[in-house]
């Protein structure tokens, strides 16, 4: 039931001139779901975006977006409900931010009435009547954001919408994707900024040099890699640990980090049974700290994984 | 057609808020009435009407600048939002890629037809004080509207142009080339065939056959060969250009090179990556 799915891309590949852009690409994102494309540059996530939105046309496989061929005929309509953030916006700079967002508003038969309170909404109120070619990058991207928003679209393309942007920025760029899906909108956005992925996104793409090299959540990539886990064991006792490796379980490792320090590693499924047995046998310690592997390690260990060397 | 409404309008505002009309316009201005003067100066030809005269001339100022304006406007109308990346994000929204073509043809066709109609309007209304009760009146009415509707002729070849390359300097170069090509070489061309040829092949009519290949010489065509009196104060066409042959044959060149042109922008902005 393709219609039920936001995004299917089938078998896709894409080449430039000699360069494979995109590779026998197969992925798809549910209604309402969101996505996240991983990629170093050149991964080939703008290239995948400008597919979905009928910018370019595949030379094998299959696209479709709510249901449609986006680079077809009946694609005018459905880009009504789209919104899209380039990764370099550029705009008319002879234009204000109200005029900008009128423009695009009238081409998407919308209420220009409203583009007030969309650059309120991210913060370019009092910057309206600016003109856009002596906004900053981080206004051109807020404005960027703007014009995607208009009409309420139900997908929502951002590449790489934070680069640039401040941390207090793009803090507030990520709350207003966030509440966007919650109200139940389709956010596919493509970065390379590991960490601030991991707290904002559910499905994950990670692509490398055109090929797609795992999918799924944060959680389901976790099983699927299969990395260790670290328990940090802190002592405040002053005589601090005593070697307890000879006493460990099997498939254990220990790194003492000082003398009031430890590091286990273990395997996600024996988290548990870990931490029973520490209570009953390492009474040397005081408080402890669990980390699962960051989506930075993941897409270390994918990226490793793809290149056997 | 909503869509190419707001296109068109997009375009024609761009045209005045850059400035744009206001140097077209005032250029186009300029000249028509130092034409005017010069025109309407006492001078021995007696029996020739001054409204004629100047209609002559305009003629051929229309016909070396208004192409150049035209190109000029529409050469970057494509490339450029390519180049500079607008055109990405426009293409997102529900807008089908002829639309932008039409859009832009019709936005960039009333600026340089509003900036025409100034300028040449004018000039008109210093020749209605110059030569009051002239016979001539529709001779310069229709000369206005063919040279707006050879604005759109050129705006189109312009568009075409702005499809093709991957460079807004290379669009700038071709558009040049183009209106070298139609504006100057292609009179040069013919005037030297007829000259080595010596009337062997190429007859009147063959020669009238060839002027209306080229969108340019066909205006002229319209303009000289349409009223009386023009055609006398244009004297050199004489009698080989009257009728109502070279009129209609004027008309459907310049339907055809507006229409052609447009459709192969269309075509070509279709089929383009980006
Ligand atoms: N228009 C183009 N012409 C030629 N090569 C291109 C073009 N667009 C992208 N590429 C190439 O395709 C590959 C993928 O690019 P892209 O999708 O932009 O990567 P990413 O967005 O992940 O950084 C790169 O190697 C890039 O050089
Ligand atoms: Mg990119």
């Amino acid at each position: 039931m393709p219609d039920k799915q936001t995004v299917c891309v089938q078998g896709v590949t894409k080449t430039f001139d000699t360069q494979h852009a995109l590779e026998n690409l197969t992925l798809s994102v549910g209604a309402g779901e969101s996505l996240a494309l991983l990629g170093h540059n050149g991964a080939g996530k703008t290239t995948l975006m400008k597919l979905v939105l009928g910018l370019i046309r595949p030379d094998a496989g299959k696209v479709r977006i709510l249901g449609v061929d986006p680079a077809g005929s009946g694609a005018t309509e459905i880009r009504q409900n789209l919104g899209y953030l380039p990764e370099n916006i550029a705009f008319y700079p002879a234009l204000s931010g109200a005029e900008t967002l009128a423009f695009y508003a009238r081409l998407k038969r919308q209420p220009v009435a409203d583009c007030a309170r969309l650059l309120d909404r991210v913060g370019l109120g009092d910057a309206a009547r600016k003109k856009v070619g002596a906004y900053s990058k981080g206004m051109r991207q807020r404005l960027g954001l703007a014009q995607a928003l208009i009409g309420n679209p139900r997908v929502l393309l951002l590449d790489e919408p934070t680069t640039g942007l401040d941390p207090e920025l793009r803090h507030s760029f990520y709350n207003i994707v966030r509440e966007l899906e919650d109200d139940g909108v389709s956010v596919i956005l493509s970065s390379h900024a590991l960490t601030e992925l991991e707290a904002h996104t559910r499905k994950i793409a990670i692509l490398r040099k055109g090929h797609l090299i795992a999918a799924g959540t944060l959680g389901e990539l976790r099983d699927q890699a299969n990395l260790p886990i670290h328990i940090r064991l802190n002592s405040h006792q002053a005589a601090g640990f005593s070697d307890i490796a000879s006493s460990l379980p099997a498939g254990i490792t220990q790194r003492p980090i000082n003398g009031h320090a430890i590091e286990l590693a273990l395997p996600p499924t024996r988290k548990v049974e870990m931490l029973r047995y520490l209570v009953g046998n390492v009474p040397e310690f005081d408080d402890l700290d669990i980390t699962q592997p960051t989506l930075a390690d993941l897409y270390l260990h994918f990226q490793n994984r793809s290149t056997p060397s | 057609m909503k869509a190419i409404a707001i296109l068109a309008s997009k375009e024609f505002c761009d045209g005045i808020r850059n400035r744009w009309f206001l140097g077209a316009a005032g250029a186009l201005m300029i000249f028509a009435l130092g034409l005017t003067f010069v025109g309407s100066a006492p001078s021995g030809s007696v029996g020739v009407d001054r409204l004629a005269v100047t209609t002559v001339s305009l003629t051929s100022l229309a016909v070396f600048l208004l192409p150049l304006m035209a190109l000029l406007l529409s050469y970057d109308a494509l490339v450029g939002e390519i180049e500079r990346g607008t055109m990405s994000l426009l293409l997102t929204y529900p807008v089908a890629r002829w639309q932008v073509v039409v859009g832009k043809f019709i936005g960039q066709t009333f600026g340089l037809g509003a900036a025409t109609i100034t300028g040449f309007g004018v000039a008109g209304l210093f020749l209605l004080w110059l030569a009051p009760d002239s016979a001539n009146w529709h001779g310069y009415l229709l000369l206005v509207g063919s040279s707006v509707w050879l604005g759109a002729v050129f705006v189109a070849i312009g568009l075409v142009i702005s499809g093709l390359p991957q460079q807004r300097g290379a669009a700038a170069a071709l558009a040049f080339i183009v209106w070298l090509v139609f504006v100057v070489m292609y009179d040069m061309a013919l005037l030297g065939g007829l000259v080595a040829d010596q009337a062997a092949i190429i007859g009147p009519s063959v020669f009238n056959f060839l002027l209306l290949f080229n969108p340019a010489d066909a205006f002229r065509m319209f303009n000289l060969a349409g009223v009386e009196d023009i055609r006398a104060a244009a004297g050199l066409l004489g009698a080989d250009m009257a009728g109502g042959l070279a009129l209609s044959g004027a008309l459907m060149s310049l339907f055809f090179w507006t229409t052609l042109p447009l459709g192969l922008a269309v075509f070509i902005f279709h089929r383009k990556s980006l």
